[in-house]
């Protein structure tokens, strides 16, 4: 089997290090532009843990304040983001026991579910099956859709198929095994083909 | 190819890290499954749906509240 191939030129500095050591420098006005860089995805990525617009605008806030405060922890061996958005998981876990006190909250733990491992909605669905709704009843039937699998799958599917962080990457950023992420993100496509398919399905009869 | 086994490599087929002789047999079980092509196709398509559209905006004013609000703080030391 083909290994995933690493990331070309390994010794060519990514921009945001040296943004990274400006700010270290003494440089604000360059944490400026790597917060501009990231905050819509750092926001997402909240919303999808939390499920709340008041925790995600929270975690958001802290997730930027505390990378700048650890910044001299930062090793620059991985990524600038995907060291950020560890600590944007991490932030946003806190945030969830907090509101769920006593309710085990984690992201590692193995789900249990058959859910969606063999498909069993097999029907084709209609070309451009997006195109039947509007755009804010697409955007609700896929919130609705992805709020309902499981924490540990859901944050896979972002990370890896959403933000396009490699599986390595988003094993790093979780703690995670490859091999668990892998097997996640499995089921979190397969479980959510399934449930679309009940959105986007060709109708019977239909010729679209 | 058996459709579990196509299944237990659909990731890596959309991921596009198969082998060129695995590609080879799992385009083959395509040919005569019609049930795993569907399931290729919309599972491909559940991937680009979800990466175009942004279900989670953030509004301009938020945006710039909150990045205010950041940059406020940084700039006190935190």
């Amino acid at each position: 089997m083909a290994t995933i191939q690493s990331v070309a030129g390994e010794n060519e500095q990514h921009p945001d290090v040296a943004l990274v050591e400006q700010v270290r420098a003494g440089d604000v006005s360059a944490y400026d532009t790597l917060v501009r860089k990231y905050e819509r995805q750092v926001f997402r990525i909240a919303q999808h843990i939390t499920q709340n617009r008041e925790d995600a605008e929270d975690v958001m806030q802290d997730a930027f304040l505390k990378a700048f405060e650890k910044l001299d922890q930062f090793q620059g061996n991985s990524k600038f983001y995907t060291w950020l958005v560890r600590i944007a998981v991490n932030e946003s876990l806190m945030r969830l026991r907090k509101r769920r006190t006593g309710k085990m909250v984690s992201i590692d733990e193995d789900v249990e579910t058959e859910e969606g491992s063999v498909p069993r909605d097999l029907a084709d669905w209609a070309p451009d099956p997006e195109q039947n709704y509007t755009q804010a009843e697409l955007a609700e039937i896929l919130r609705k859709t992805i709020q309902g699998l499981p924490p540990g799958f859901r944050i896979v599917f972002v990370l890896r198929d959403v933000d396009g962080l490699s599986t390595e990457e988003t094993a790093e950023t979780l703690g995670l095994s490859v091999p668990a992420v892998k097997s996640r993100l499995l089921r979190a496509r397969l479980q959510l083909r399934e449930r679309l398919s009940r959105y986007f399905r060709r109708k019977k009869g239909s010729a679209k | 190819m058996t459709c579990s086994e196509f299944l237990a490599l659909l990731d890596d087929l959309i991921d596009d890290e198969v082998a060129p002789n695995t590609r080879a047999e799992l385009q083959q079980h395509l040919k005569g499954c019609e049930h795993c092509e569907v399931t290729l196709n919309t599972t491909r398509k559940t991937i680009e749906i979800y990466r175009s559209h942004e279900i989670y905006e953030l509004p301009p004013s938020l945006r710039d509240r909150l990045h205010a609000a950041i940059m406020a703080r940084c700039k006190k030391g935190c």
